[in-house]
């Protein structure tokens, strides 16, 4: 789409001097291209594993991460009336362990060695500050592992009141 | 036999799209036995209209009928699946919604050679063979990377069903199709360009006056599909929110505001003949943003680009997306000369003033919501990251733009033509001024220092307030020139000049939803506990009670859910139950949560978790001043788009 057509409408016809039209269309362009790309460095999202947000050093400090890794088997504790949710989270190679700490409960079937995507920061103290959590799942279909069945979760209400 | 069936029609509607988007056109061209190959263009469009039609109509058939043998079905299919969802699930998966699209661009076709059938001239002719251009795209796509009726061999016995969080909410069957009326008939207005660029046309401004009322049409259904995805989202994914800035729903907001900046830009063509070149630009522009936003969504590229390579609808659509930008820059080149301008800018205070600056802010947007949601495309092709534009850059870009724009709702329809005055202007804002202050301190003295929210709020007063204005100020001179009651006034003042009215009821209908938007996202509050049956959680006025924890079986899913008593004084006046739905194919529950809703906000609740045994559960509470006003201003907005584009009844 060309841009030229609505400076030449404001320009009148009767010989004015365009260049000082152009010369505002170049400056406003160009403020607006600056502001775009400073608001896109500032606010871009890196997708990591832990070991490569350790591979960051400082510069992986406090910017907005998306730490994709497995949790940690029996690193996983959880205050219920804190809603305070802690665990380790490694690559799936096993390398690099990252502390996480999160508000908020655990998705229903978190548990070891599951896949997760956590969102937030790397602080200064060594703790991930994870805003979000959602665990990491393909649309594919595949058979759930041992211990991963769903129905186990909910077996027991089952036989409740509903049914 | 229906696999046959829907095959034989699909290989007939190719045949047809050729005959009637390629051989037509080229001898039309030539010039030879002209009005035969008119009718056969036109009946080329019925044709190719029937037996997508029947293609379609087998497919639903094959669904409901769990005709296992079709690749699609074996796909989306399942027994334990309620027939409505299906049925809808259609376009559930991209074979299917690949033709349903081409089934929606079909209709469209038939309507618009229907609806022009007496118009002489070559334009209609034109445009329906580039429709049929069109189509014989997605014919293509159908026989080959999107083909739905592949034979599936053994027949299963039953299929997995639809990807679940597609079957969990009745908007399922409203938003997706809403959506494709939108997106494909943004391909009428681009056929109707083109079509006049072809036929020699572009000088009449004929063509303009038919493509304004269909791109009214598409924009209204646009706008529809967008607020009631907004919805879904609100309704489904449990976290609270309508819009995330998701590549999705750039992909259909984006678009969007290219059809809104023509829909403004066009009224300065009609008027004072001027941007016209602009306006081929928007159509064009909008139809291949239509184009990039489906190849955005439908070829996974967006989640990572190495989905790519695994389908080859990608590039078919890149192809398409090249051979449109190269067709319509060369066209356009073309008929240079018959685009310039006839008239000029007469006063910087005039209506066409705020009609090139609307233009420009929802260009501006356009191309800053573009660029964040192409961003990780071009991070990860030129640097090698991964990354991911965060809503903090969205925000920061479209808030201020927004709100200008609010503004400037307000200032254009109080603005006559060519010249303003300013003394007029200052005394018709004194209202709209007097409401936006009055916003602005109820804002602040609910606690918010967000500048963009008090911003937001004193401009969509303001604007409202102008808005409204002009039914009154219109109606009180039809009420002292005809001695008419206010009433009958108003009604006749409307019915007068629709299209005008419409528009004014349409912005009415923006600046609502405007209000539930800057409310919703400047006010919410939100609490999460986890409680035992008995014990509450207060947030702001709001306190829910955990009665219970309970589980049910379904055909198709388990359901747990949990029965939270919303109290007051110690009585309960209300219950909400938000579940969490177990599918068979899915490792992580879908959650439906529960909302109660009134027209001063919603309670919002979803169960984030619980015990296996019922001891306890985790449930967030949300409360949303004003979000249902979010809806029903995409209500009102529709009703202002069906307002001005109804045809009128011709006189003589």
């Amino acid at each position: 789409m060309t841009s030229p057509e609505l400076g030449s409408t404001l320009a009148p016809a009767k010989k004015r001097p365009k260049a000082g039209i152009i010369a505002m269309v170049v400056v406003l362009v160009a403020a607006f291209g600056w502001l775009l790309m400073g608001n896109l460095d500032k606010n871009v999202v890196f997708f990591l594993t832990p070991n490569e947000l350790l591979a960051k050093g400082t510069e992986g400090i406090d910017v907005p991460v998306r730490l994709g890794g497995q949790v940690k088997a029996g690193t996983v504790t959880w205050d219920a009336k804190a809603l305070d949710l802690r665990f380790d989270i490694v690559d799936t190679d096993g390398k690099g362990t990252i502390h996480v700490q999160s508000k908020g409960a655990p998705p229903q079937m978190f548990r070891d060695g599951m896949g997760v995507v956590c969102e937030g920061r790397f602080g200064a103290d060594s703790v991930f500050q994870s805003t979000m959590l959602i665990i990491k799942h393909s649309n594919e279909y595949r058979a759930p592992k041992a211990g991963e069945k769903p129905q186990e979760m909910y077996k027991s209400l089952m036989k409740g009141s509903g049914s | 036999m229906t696999r046959l069936l829907a095959v034989d029609a699909l290989w007939f509607g190719l045949i047809v799209s050729v005959v009637g988007g390629i051989v037509a056109p080229i001898m039309i061209a030539r010039g030879k036995r002209l009005g035969q190959w008119v009718t056969i263009a036109q009946a080329a469009v019925y044709a190719n209209f029937a037996v997508v039609t029947v293609a379609t109509l087998a497919m639903m058939w094959a669904l409901a009928r769990h005709d296992f043998s079709i690749s699609y079905v074996a796909q989306v299919g399942s027994r334990a699946t309620p027939l409505f969802y299906t049925i809808i699930s259609l376009w559930g998966a991209l074979e299917g919604s690949i033709l349903f699209w081409a089934w929606v661009l079909a209709l469209y076709s038939a309507a618009v050679v229907y609806t022009n059938r007496n118009r002489p001239g070559l334009l209609v002719p034109y445009a329906s063979a580039v429709l049929l251009l069109i189509a014989l795209f997605f014919h293509i796509l159908l026989v080959g990377p999107a083909n739905p009726l592949h034979l599936v061999s053994p027949i299963p016995l039953d299929g997995p069903g639809p990807n679940p969080l597609l079957q969990n909410h009745i908007l399922m069957a409203v938003h997706p199709p809403l959506l494709y009326l939108g997106y494909v008939g943004m391909s009428v207005p681009f056929a109707f360009a083109a079509g006049a660029m072809l036929a020699g046309e572009v000088a009449s401004d004929d063509w303009i006056r038919l493509t304004r009322r269909w791109t009214m049409l598409a924009w209204a259904l646009l706008t529809a599909a967008v607020i009631a995805g907004m919805w879904w989202s609100y309704e489904v994914l449990g976290w609270g929110g309508y819009w995330a800035w998701d590549p999705v729903e750039n992909a259909s907001f984006i678009p969007w505001l290219t059809a809104t900046a023509f829909l403004h830009s066009v009224i300065v063509q009609e008027r004072r003949q001027m941007l016209k070149l602009w306006n081929v630009n928007l159509v064009v522009g909008t139809f291949v943003l239509t184009l990039l936003g489906t190849f955005l969504t439908r070829s996974g590229i967006i989640s990572s680009v190495h989905a790519f390579t695994q389908g080859t609808i990608g590039f078919y659509f890149l192809t398409f997306i090249a051979v449109v930008l190269i067709g319509s820059l060369v066209m356009v080149a073309g008929n240079s000369e018959k685009f310039r301008s006839q008239g000029q800018l007469d006063a910087a205070l005039s209506r066409e003033t705020i009609f090139l600056l609307n233009n420009l802010l929802l260009t501006v947007l356009c191309f800053t919501v573009l660029i964040g949601t192409l961003f990780p495309l071009i991070a990860e092709a030129v640097r090698g990251v991964k990354v991911s534009v965060g809503e903090p850059f969205f925000n920061r870009m479209t808030l201020p733009v927004m709100v200008s724009l609010l503004f400037l709702m307000g200032i254009g329809p109080a603005l006559p033509w060519k010249h303003g005055n300013m003394n007029d202007l200052k005394k018709k804002m004194i209202p709209g001024a007097i409401v936006a202050m009055i916003l602005a301190s109820i804002v602040i003295a609910f606690g918010s220092r967000s500048l963009y929210a008090v911003l937001a709020f004193a401009f969509a007063g303001f604007a409202a307030t102008m808005n409204v204005q002009e039914f009154v100020i219109g109606a009180r001179a039809r009420q002292s020139a005809h001695r008419e009651s206010f009433g009958t006034a108003l009604v006749r003042l409307v019915k007068g000049n629709r299209r005008r009215y419409g528009g004014y009821v349409a912005h009415i209908g923006i600046i609502v939803s405007a209000f539930g938007i800057a409310a919703s996202s400047a006010f919410r509050s939100e609490g999460e506990a986890t409680l035992k049956p008995g014990e509450t959680l207060t947030v702001g006025t709001v306190t829910a009670r955990l009665k219970e924890v309970w589980g049910r079986e379904e055909p198709q899913r388990s359901v747990i859910g949990a029965t939270v008593e919303l109290v007051r004084d110690g009585t309960v006046y209300a219950t909400l139950s938000p579940r969490m739905n177990f599918y068979p194919t899915s490792q992580t529950p879908i959650p439906t949560p529960d909302v109660r809703s009134t027209p001063f906000g919603d309670t919002y609740m979803n169960l984030m978790a619980f015990q296996p045994d019922g001891s306890n559960a985790t449930v967030k509470v949300i409360l949303e001043p004003l979000v249902p006003w979010i809806w029903i201003g995409g209500g009102i907005i529709c009703l202002g788009a069906l307002l001005s584009a109804w045809p009128m009844k011709r006189v003589a």
